[in-house]
Parts: C-alpha cells; sequence; structure tokens
C-alpha cells in the first residue's frame, strides 16, 4: 500500500505540491489526470523517492521512502517506473537491457537474468527482438521495453508517468494495451494520463490534479460522469 | 664526414636510428601524461559535474587556468619552479607533470561533456531501477558517456603527442629536439623534418585507426 499524507514539495519558492492525503491500496489502479504544470509527475518522483519532499511523509509497504534511514535502492525495486521518454540504454539490446538492473541489484546470476529478460520481454510483446538495439526499435516498441525492464524488478507497484504523451499516435495503442494487461494482471499502476478513455475504462479511480492540490478524486463514473468541482468540469471539457 | 654513404647531406643511417629512439622517448612521455592525464581528468570531470559550484569554484578555476596559459610557458614556469620547492627534476619529469596536467585539464572538460551527454531523464531511469550512484556511473553513464566523447578524447590524445614536442625547450630529447640537433649538423632541414613529421604520423596513425575501429564497433 503507498500511503501519502499531508504531502507539500517546493522547488525553491514554488510549492508544487500543496497538501497531498492519497491512499492507493494493492491492486488498484489509480489513474492522475490534470493539466500541465499540476504537479502530477512530481508526486511520482516523490514517490520512489527521486526528489526529495518538504514536509508530510510517503509510505510504501509501511516504510518511509525519505526516512534517511531508508535503503532506498532497495525500496525502489518495489517501484518500477516508466517515463514519458523511454531512456532505452542505446548501448544495449533489448535483453540486455531489462537484464542489467536483475543482474548488478539484485545480483541474479547472469543466466537468471537472462531468462526473467525473456519472460518479460515476450509478456510485453517484444519475444522476437531480444538482440536488437534500442535504435532499431520503434518508440512503441521501445516503451514497451521500458516497461519490461521496469517488470523485470518484479516490482509491486508500477509508476507510469504519462508513458503516451511521446508517441507518434499510431503507437499510442500497443503501449495502452500492455499497461491494460498489466492491470488485467492484477498489477498495482499509479498512470498519470492525457489518455482519458484509458482512465476511463482501465482504473478503479481516478485523481484530478489542479496547481499542486489533489482537487478530486473518486471512481472513473463519478469524475467523468458527475465531477464535483468546477474545476475538473472545466478540465474535462478542454480535453473532450 | 669523409665515409662515402654520407655525401652531401651527412645524414646517416645512425642517424635515423637516433630519430628512432627519440619517437620512443616522444610515446614514452606522451603515453604517461595520456595515461596520468586521462585518469586525473575523469575524476576533475567527474568532481566538475558532481559537485556544481564547489569543484567549480575550485578545480574548474584552475583546470581554466592550465587550458588557457599557453603550453610552453607553463614547461618553463614549472621547470623552474620545481627547484625552488626543492624537487630536483630533470626534464622527462616535469615535462610529464605538466603535460599530465594539461591532459588532465583538457580530459576534464570532456569528460564533463560525456556525463552531460547521458542527460538527467537517463539517469533517473537507471536509478529507478533501484541501482546506485556508483552502478548508475558504472553501468549507465560510462558506456554511453564513452561513446558520445571518445572522438573528442581521441582528439585531445593526438594533439598531446604532438605537444608533447615543446617539451624539446627543456632539454628532452624527444622527436623535435633531436631533430633540431641533426639539422645543425648536417644543414638537411628537409630530409630530417620529413622524417620527423613520418615519425609523429607513425605514433599517431594506430590510435586513430584503432579508435576509428572501436567507434565501428559501437554503431553496429
Ligand atoms: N526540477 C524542477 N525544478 C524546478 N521546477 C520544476 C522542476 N520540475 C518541475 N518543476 C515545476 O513544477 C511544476 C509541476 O511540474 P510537473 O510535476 O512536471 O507537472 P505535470 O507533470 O503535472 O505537468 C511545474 O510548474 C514545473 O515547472
Ligand atoms: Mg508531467
Amino acid at each position: 500500500m503507498i500511503e501519502i499524507k499531508q504531502l507539500h514539495k517546493y522547488f525553491g519558492k514554488l510549492h508544487v505540491l500543496q497538501g497531498i492525503d492519497l491512499n492507493v491500496n494493492k491492486g488498484e489502479v489509480l489513474s492522475i489526470i490534470g493539466s500541465s504544470g499540476s504537479g502530477k509527475s512530481t508526486l511520482l518522483y516523490c514517490i520512489n523517492g527521486l526528489e526529495p519532499i518538504q514536509q508530510g511523509q510517503i509510505m510504501v509497504d509501511g516504510i518511509p521512502v525519505h526516512d534517511a534511514k531508508t535503503d532506498i535502492n532497495k525500496l525502489r525495486q518495489k517501484l518500477g517506473m516508466v517515463f514519458q521518454q523511454w531512456n532505452s540504454f542505446p548501448h544495449l539490446t533489448a535483453l540486455e537491457n531489462v537484464a542489467l538492473a536483475p543482474k548488478i541489484v539484485r545480483k541474479m546470476s547472469r543466466d537468471e537474468a537472462k531468462t526473467i529478460a525473456e519472460k518479460q520481454l515476450r509478456h510485453v510483446g517484444l519475444g522476437d527482438k531480444l538482440d536488437v538495439y534500442p535504435s532499431a526499435l520503434s518508440g512503441g516498441q521501445q516503451q514497451r521495453l521500458a516497461i519490461a525492464r521496469a517488470l523485470a524488478m518484479e516490482p509491486a507497484y508500477m509508476l507510469f508517468d504519462e508513458a503516451t504523451s511521446a508517441l507518434d499516435p499510431e503507437l499510442v495503442g500497443e503501449v495502452l494495451d500492455t499497461m491494460r494487461l498489466l492491470a488485467e494482471e492484477g498489477m498495482t499502476m499509479i498512470c498519470v494520463t492525457h489518455e482519458m478513455s484509458f482512465a476511463r475504462d482501465v482504473s478503479d479511480r481516478v485523481a484530478y490534479f489542479h496547481q499542486g492540490h489533489m482537487e478530486e478524486v473518486g471512481p472513473p463514473a463519478q469524475i467523468f460522469g458527475d465531477p464535483q468541482s468546477p474545476h475538473t468540469r472545466k478540465f474535462l471539457a478542454s480535453v473532450r | 664526414m669523409s665515409e662515402p654513404i654520407s655525401f652531401f647531406s651527412g645524414f646517416q643511417v645512425n642517424d635515423l636510428v637516433f630519430l628512432g629512439e627519440a619517437a620512443g622517448r616522444t610515446l614514452l612521455i606522451s603515453a604517461v601524461s595520456i595515461t596520468i592525464g586521462t585518469i586525473f581528468g575523469i575524476f576533475f570531470g567527474w568532481s566538475l559535474q558532481a559537485s556544481k559550484w564547489l569543484a567549480q569554484t575550485t578545480i574548474g578555476t584552475i583546470l581554466d587556468i592550465f587550458r588557457s596559459v599557453p603550453l610552453i610557458i607553463q614547461l618553463i614556469l614549472f621547470y623552474n619552479f620545481f627547484p625552488i620547492i626543492g624537487w630536483n627534476t630533470g626534464p622527462f619529469a616535469a615535462g610529464a607533470v605538466v603535460l599530465s596536467i594539461y591532459t588532465a585539464a583538457l580530459v576534464a572538460n570532456v569528460v564533463r561533456g560525456g556525463i552531460e551527454a547521458v542527460g538527467i531523464p537517463m539517469r533517473r531511469a537507471a536509478r529507478s531501477l533501484g541501482m546506485s550512484y556508483w552502478q548508475d556511473l558504472r553501468y549507465v553513464v560510462w558506456p554511453i558517456g564513452l561513446r558520445a566523447v571518445f572522438p573528442s578524447w581521441v582528439g585531445v590524445a593526438l594533439s598531446v603527442i604532438k605537444d608533447s614536442a615543446l617539451v624539446s625547450v627543456l632539454g628532452y630529447m624527444e622527436l623535435l629536439r633531436a631533430s633540431q640537433i641533426l639539422i645543425t649538423r648536417t644543414q638537411e632541414p628537409f630530409i630530417i623534418l620529413a622524417c620527423a613529421g613520418a615519425f609523429y604520423f607513425a605514433l599517431s596513425y594506430p590510435l586513430s585507426k584503432y579508435s576509428q575501429k572501436l567507434e565501428e564497433s559501437w554503431t553496429s
């Protein structure tokens, strides 16, 4: 379970997250929507400790992320993250991309790492691209490679930061399908997304972020069908 | 001078051996300086990149000085300065120290560029997989950055081989100094400088050829 309590985050004077309270349960899929600059990415970075926080607390399975005593590298193994830019390691083949972290972080043997990498590449539909370098893959394939790379750490949670925003429109579908597959398999997911149909169809809950606040959170039917906040209504009208 | 093979020029086979030995010394001082300079340069470049303002104001300023003052001035200054601090050193050691610092200053910049070429998002992706800071450096930043700036590093190494000629002002018997001595004796500057040039080429060519091969293997 991910528990966020009274989270405040500043970039210098900029108050980017202004008191976020949010729990994400095991097996739940939460989509976060909201206009650009509202602090959605920053929240994900805070959850896996890539950004420090100034106030409040984030707990992952009861472990405080920003506590100095926490082994953050160990905790991050529970938290897979997929970014807007896929960040494939260009000097490694698809298989090596996925096998690297299991090998050096989880200390797996070469064979074990290879086995899990193959399994996850097949999982995301790249079973025929094992020995291909990222430069020979499309954006959609590279993003699925990034998903496989995160999954190879066998995380308990997956954080997606606009995983489809940098893709050509015709490649969005294959990545969303992969995310949908993970959701069906029961993965706990937090998805920052601009894909409203994904948020509506796949999520258990949808959170709307507005200027550093979580303006509204609830089941998709409520957020999309009967939004309570005027900000949410305005935003939804603008993306439709 | 009375031997038959030394007609006109006075340039003898022996002199070619003499030049060859001098080329060996050019190679030695270059290899030592490039190696030491690269090791320090990697460390300096990393510190410049890792701790923005602290290293920037200390190491950064010092390296800027070494990059901008002409090498020949550095060599003469340090050669005369070392004995003052009680280090009586020959031309090789003095030259190697100065060339190493000079190389380190150039390499530091290259390394910083290499780290920056990898970019924050890539490094965050690596860290998000649970890699430690050092694992990220070793397995992600190093191989990607190296490929990005390897040609610049080769450029630095090649220029250090050429710039090592300046150590001749300290009396170190490397290629240029050996050539000057032969020219004075034989009065045949053309043939001797051509030979010296050929030696410099012979020293540099394997490096540029090998690096080309290496780069090709990376892009495949
Ligand atoms: N590293 C940073 N330094 C300074 N300001 C930042 C940084 N990252 C994000 N911001 C600012 O924080 C705000 C929230 O950014 P972000 O979380 O990326 O928003 P979103 O993902 O919702 O578009 C924006 O105003 C952005 O400019
Ligand atoms: Mg964002």
